[in-house]
């Protein structure tokens, strides 16, 4: 009797246990990830807000300044100045960067000899690190003894002054970014392009289409998710597009004489780390998290919009 | 590396005091009579582990400094930690600072931080002229002192090195240009910033084909401006950069020698300036005395004899860059750290680092040693008495918390006249508003 009361009892115990654990161990086995997350993503995102309420200099006292920083960011010509840098910069670079990326991956979707070849080729840009990359474009675009101007110079073109023009920085800009991206995006778009049954292609091709008819009838339409996929990330990057334009002018974040090419990150940078305003800096960095959520909703409405309306 | 290494012997002099004194101390053979002595105080708690923490090159580890130090004073040993860029060292110290935790011993504090070090952070450092140090800093120039100074008289830094301006020339391309190369005769014709602007029309008019009188506008501007008291800010510590004529005549004859083709249009430290050392697209140029190593890298073994030195216009003296030495008030050894700042900036010390690496003495006993040091390099040129003689001349600046931000936007607008073309009189208006914008 007593024998199997504690076997009962300790059944209940293992039951209770039981219905414990796969109450809560869910929670266990996700918590790993949101303590980090709230450590270095949240915690960061709501100290960076309450630092942008502060007039803070590194190195001394904060004091309060309530919506201070954000006035005098938004009274701020060079801070328009970089927005809309970031605007163009991020037009020119990501642009012709998922179009060259997309025409890459279809070619490279048919059967060609040294396939493979091609396809880890492309990704080597992306391997390279921005610092090697733009240390060698700063030698192909350099005013005196660049690459590029030697070339020109083949054809009788005087040397071209990349570096401190407005459009032509940004152009040499643009290529470093599209240079390096192009390989990554092709392949993400060759991953999508594989998941699109050849059956499709094999009977357009009996009824005549030939690969431009293909692409544009069979594959665009079946990248959808995909290209939503690459346009979003495009969208983020050039958003944050930093590490280029600063090599570009040899570690200033400046962005040149005349601000040509100050991003959003440049300006974000040089008020924090070169000026010491981690106050106006925070600010930036708000400013710029709150557009890159506003940039990434739009563009996923208009896809869904785009889809919607094609169906 | 090095510091690993300087780690273990100093370690291992403490431990195995007798038997290693010998291999540690290497030549110092004066205190291995002590070893007996030196053991028992280790053990008595006498050891001091110091930590050193610099950026960039301050030469101390590469002319065996610590590791003498180590072996002269048993029972210390020296951890010695370096970031090359002090651009990313200051922020890293300050958060540390600021944490109050993993602080070092010894800073080393760049000559463009010591002001707002003086203004803002005078509880985080030590009062040196209450330690073993203050004895010494009777030996800088006063103003090398009087940046480190807080207003109530607490010196909180002791200097390394300074960066006396003079003037580089390729003395073959003036003479291609048919003007004097002979240091002195040059510095006759540059009775001030005026006619060295004048001597470049004239020079440009026989220059050879791409070669211009100076490097950059804003190099122009930064070592005219070196050469005044009153910069930016006045005794009172009130803004004046924008009503004082020091600034707005520098600015306005830099702008005019961008104008006048007289600058070769490119950015300092990029690589088309490092290409012009060799390439002559310059032919002279304002260089502090830790730039005569960078011109030696850069112009390479074929430039050796092209090049020349002489004094500022007018014999003004000027400073750009140098160091100091600090140690912060979360430091437990104090006194200990103090005691090796004291030797590392004595003349003896800066001397030796002079001869191994370049960097200029601040201390006046180091300047003497130096004296007659001559450059081969140089065509001869006697270094030490050129930038000595600069030094003792060069005045003492008042510093304030932006001139950092005053001066980038200056810069800033003058390489925009140059590079983009922009009117002399505009760039300033848009330096000004940036300048207000920022600071104001």
């Amino acid at each position: 009797m007593s024998r199997e009361d504690r076997g009962w009892r300790s059944r209940q115990v293992r039951l209770r246990l039981f219905r414990w654990e796969a109450q809560f161990a869910p929670y266990a086995y996700v918590a790993p990830f949101f303590i980090i997350f709230a450590a270095f993503g949240l915690f960061p995102l709501v100290y960076t807000a309450y630092i942008s309420l502060h007039d803070y200099r590194l190195g001394s006292e904060m004091t309060w300044v309530g919506i201070g920083n954000y006035e005098w960011l938004f009274s701020n010509p060079k801070f328009y100045n970089a927005l809309w840098k970031t605007f163009t910069l991020g037009a020119l670079s990501t642009i012709p960067q998922l179009l060259i990326a997309l025409g890459l991956a279809h070619l490279l979707n048919y059967r060609l000899r040294g396939r493979n070849f091609f396809r880890v080729s492309m990704l080597m840009p992306y391997a390279t690190s921005v610092a090697a990359s733009t240390l060698v474009f700063s030698q192909v675009f350099g005013r005196d003894n660049g690459f590029l101007n030697w070339l020109l110079s083949l054809i009788n073109i005087d040397a071209v002054d990349w570096r401190n023009g407005n459009w032509l920085a940004q152009l040499a800009i643009s290529v470093i970014v599209t240079w390096r991206w192009t390989g990554y995006n092709a392949l993400i778009y060759l991953a999508g392009m594989q998941s699109i049954p050849m059956e499709l292609y094999e009977s357009a091709a009996m009824d005549g289409a030939n690969r431009w008819t293909q692409f544009i009838h069979i594959t665009l339409p079946g990248l959808r998710p995909t290209i939503l996929f690459t346009v979003v990330v495009s969208t983020i990057g050039a958003t944050q597009l930093f590490g280029e334009p600063l090599l570009f002018d040899f570690g200033n974040p400046r962005g040149g004489a005349v601000s040509q090419y100050q991003t959003i990150g440049l300006f974000m940078y040089e008020q924090g780390w070169f000026f010491f305003q981690l106050g106006k800096a925070a600010a930036v960095a708000w400013v710029m998290f709150v557009l890159i959520l506003a940039l990434v909703l739009i563009n996923v409405s208009l896809t869904r919009w785009r889809t919607r309306e094609s169906r | 590396m090095h510091s690993a290494r300087g780690r273990a012997a100093g370690l291992a002099a403490g431990v195995l005091s007798a038997a290693l004194a010998l291999t540690a101390c290497g030549g110092d053979s004066g205190s291995s009579s002590s070893t007996d002595s030196g053991g028992d105080t280790s053990s008595e708690g006498g050891d001091v582990e110091l930590t050193v923490s610099l950026f960039g090159t301050f030469g101390y580890e590469e002319s065996g400094l610590f590791e003498a130090y180590e072996a002269s004073h048993p029972g210390v040993t020296i951890a010695y930690e370096s970031v090359q860029q002090e651009d990313e060292y200051w922020p890293a110290l300050q958060t540390r600072l600021n944490a109050g935790s993993g602080v070092a011993d010894v800073y080393g504090i760049e000559v463009g931080r010591i002001r707002d070090v003086a203004n803002n952070q005078a509880d985080k450092w030590v009062d040196l002229t209450t330690t073993a140090a203050g004895d010494q800093l009777a030996k800088f120039p006063d103003w090398k002192t009087a940046a480190a100074t807080t207003e109530d008289g607490k010196v909180l830094g002791m200097g390394t090195d300074i960066g006396p301006m003079a003037i580089c020339y390729r003395s073959d391309l003036l003479e291609q240009a048919g003007l004097p190369t002979d240091p002195a005769d040059l510095a006759a014709e540059m009775g001030s910033w005026e006619d060295y602007v004048a001597l470049g029309k004239e020079f440009q008019a026989g220059a050879p084909e791409g070669t211009a009188w100076t490097d950059a506008s804003s190099g122009l501007y930064n070592s005219i401006i070196s050469t005044e008291s009153e910069i930016y800010y006045d005794e009172a510590g009130e803004l004046i950069w924008d009503s004082n004529e020091a600034v707005k005549n520098a600015f306005d004859l830099a702008a005019q020698a961008g104008t006048d083709g007289l600058t070769a249009n490119v950015q300092q430290f990029s690589p088309e300036w490092n290409q012009g050392f060799v390439s002559g697209s310059f032919a002279t140029l304002a260089c502090p005395s830790w730039m005569i190593g960078y011109i030696k890298g850069q112009a390479g073994d074929a430039g050796s004899g092209q090049w020349n030195v002489t004094g500022l216009p007018g014999g003004a003296g000027g400073n750009w860059g140098g160091a100091y030495l600090a140690i912060p008030t979360a430091s437990e050894h104090q006194e200990a750290a103090a005691e090796l700042v004291a030797w590392l900036t004595a003349g003896e010390q800066q001397a030796a680092v002079f001869e191994n690496v370049g960097n200029f003495p601040s201390n006046t006993d180091g300047i003497a040693a130096v004296g007659d040091v001559t450059d081969d390099y140089f065509s001869g040129a006697p270094i030490g008495e050129i930038f000595g003689a600069v030094a003792e001349a060069a005045p003492t600046q008042i510093l304030g918390d932006d001139d950092g931000v005053i001066k980038n936007q200056l810069s800033r607008a003058l390489d925009s006249v140059v590079a983009n073309g922009v009117d002399p009189a505009a760039a300033w208006e848009t330096a000004a508003t940036d300048i207000s914008n920022e600071i104001g």
